[in-house]
């Protein structure tokens, strides 16, 4: 018995050859759903999550009991209306919400795999989720949508599926990680790996967890997802319940104390070795060499419809990657938009209140579905 | 929808696939999906109306005709159409040969600083010219290389761009220009649109 034994899943019979050449079987890819599917199976959206996002999108989550990471856009009359659509959302490959990961249990040694999980690709992560299609009978999509490594996901799920999706919305993400984002993602990883507790990635035959060490890993995170003005503008220099600076290293600071809490909270609900095989599944990811240098190559057989979205102050996945994209779509004659929302609240945007976001988001969704039923506007 | 903007649509040929740069709120560009054809895309620089443009389901990128036409392939694009906005361009030259590389043709539309009120504003106020189609002062004025309707017709000869069609719009009346009524049109006329090929 564990706490995922009451949450959906689909157990993959299939074979899936992963990018390191292992080949798995067999597996659990954890899913939640709102919203309903119509007769027709045209109104379903498959959501990618991010890093540390999970297949709660929405709602309150039933294992953290906090909301869902994307509750600004998610739900009935929201941006991605579940009156209207059959919202699909998977747990990916490496995580730790019930999908197949490191926490999962090895039926060979009969102890959780640790860091004997093969790595895993964001290829890989597309490639499992593409079997709920299957499993809904659903043939072609209406949209595929996700922001950053959710993003990702939507550029790799139309590369490889390229019938699969009338329509694209990738948000605030790249075509392939750049240095810094390497940087950063290594930097978590060698605080989680610094941590005593880490034991080689075999803590959890211990019960023990390198939290020091995941939430240092959050804490800088956390400053990469926002923009230096939201900080300067929430903090400041303000200082933590005191009149005056302690001479000491306790949290003197607002900043200080806000990030430890985002550390602890997340130690709470995510899992140190999934932190390190989804960040590395993200470095990893190079859509562009995949298709020898050339993006467009890898949506030449698409007849998508693409709608990029990015964010003025998001400096991790800047307006200029994003770009990128759309040109290499323009380059192909694919049917692209795209639009750069004025928002002070960095990479972080896509899942706050940004109401300039939510309401073109929700434009672009109505139209489209509309469009494929009569061709007006 | 402005008189321009329907001669424009007049000029699109049925079904063929139409880019409208500088697209604005995107008023050309529904009426050219919801009766000409529905493979139009436009490019516009203005956040506000991008967000418009998508809210009429339109294709629109968000981007600077100057810089960010370079992104679409040779003649991608049956019809290219500029409205009102070369005079606006640091570099009007470039942007036209771009025009013609990416549309097999191009719609042009010009304010003509050679229309008579403008001349005698100049002429006898001896101040810039402020007329209804050119409302800006000297100093907060997008438009910084004006020309005339014989302006633009020498330019393009002297580029070897062939004209299709050449519309003088004076209000609501619309009259063809042709090398004989230059000068009367150019004199009379508001606005110059042309349906141009290199």
């Amino acid at each position: 018995m564990t706490k995922f034994d009451n949450i959906n899943k689909i157990i993959v019979k299939d074979q899936l050859k992963l990018d390191c050449g292992k080949i798995i079987s067999d597996f659990p890819i954890a899913y939640e759903t709102y919203g309903k599917l119509n007769s027709k199976k045209d109104n379903a959206i498959l959501v990618f999550h991010a890093l540390t996002g999970d297949q709660f999108v929405t709602d309150i989550n039933p294992i953290t009991k906090k909301d869902g990471w994307w509750k600004y856009a998610v739900g009935p009359d929201k941006a991605i209306d579940t009156n209207k659509y059959f919202v699909i959302c998977a747990n990916v490959l490496g995580g730790c919400m019930g999908s197949f990961g490191p926490n999962s249990l090895n039926k060979e040694t009969g102890k959780p795999y640790g860091n004997d999980f093969p790595v895993i690709t964001i290829n890989d992560m597309v490639n499992a989720q593409y079997f709920l299609l299957k499993h809904f009978k659903i043939d072609k999509l209406f949209c595929v949508t996700g922001g950053s490594m959710g993003g990702m996901q939507v550029l790799q799920f139309v590369a490889n599926f390229p019938g699969a999706s009338h329509t694209a919305v990738p948000i605030a993400c790249t075509s392939n990680h750049s240095a810094q984002n390497i940087g950063f993602n290594e930097l978590g990883r060698q605080a989680i790996m610094a941590d005593v507790n880490w034991k080689s990635g075999k803590y959890e035959e211990t019960n023990s967890s390198p939290n020091k060490g995941l939430s240092v890993a959050r804490m800088a995170a956390h400053i990469t997802y926002l923009s230096k003005d939201a900080l300067q503008e929430k903090f400041g220099r303000k200082l933590q319940e005191r009149d005056d600076l302690k001479f000491s290293f306790d949290a003197d600071f607002q900043i200080e104390s806000y990030l430890r809490h985002q550390g602890s909270v997340f130690v709470d609900r995510f899992d140190a070795n999934s932190y390190l095989y989804i960040t590395r599944a993200m470095d990893y990811f190079d859509l562009n060499k995949k298709y020898g240098g050339n993006l467009s190559k890898a949506f030449e057989n698409s007849k998508t419809k693409f709608f990029i979205i990015s964010f003025t102050s998001d400096w991790l996945y800047p307006s200029s990657e994003n770009r990128e994209i759309v040109i290499a779509l323009n380059s192909i004659g694919a049917d692209v938009g795209y639009v750069e929302i004025e928002s002070d609240k960095g990479h972080d945007s896509f899942l706050l209140n940004v109401p300039d976001f939510l309401e073109t988001l929700k434009n672009f969704l109505n139209n489209s579905y509309e469009r494929l039923n009569e061709k007006r506007i | 929808m402005k008189k321009e903007f329907k001669i424009i649509a007049s000029l699109v040929k049925k079904d063929t696939r139409v880019l409208d740069v500088g697209c604005g709120d995107g008023e050309l560009m529904s009426f050219i999906f919801n009766n000409i054809s529905q493979d139009v895309r436009g490019i516009e620089i203005s956040k506000n109306n991008v967000q418009k443009c998508i809210s009429k389901g339109l294709t629109v990128i968000e981007g600077d005709a100057e810089s960010d036409l370079f992104q679409f392939p040779d003649s991608s694009f049956d019809f290219v159409v500029l409205s009102q906005t070369l005079q606006a361009f640091l570099n009007p030259e470039k942007v036209l040969d771009e025009l013609l590389r990416v549309g097999k043709k191009a719609i042009v539309t010009i304010p003509n600083f050679g229309h008579w009120k403008v001349r005698i504003n100049l002429l006898f106020k001896g101040t810039m010219p402020v007329t209804k189609s050119l409302p800006h002062e000297w100093y907060n004025t997008p438009n910084l290389h004006m020309c005339t309707i014989k302006d633009f017709f020498d330019f393009c000869d002297k580029k070897k761009i062939k004209f299709i069609k050449s519309l003088a719009l004076n209000q609501e009346s619309v009259k063809n220009i042709s090398k004989i009524n230059l000068g009367t049109r150019n004199f009379f006329s508001d606005l110059g649109i042309f349906l141009i090929e290199k």
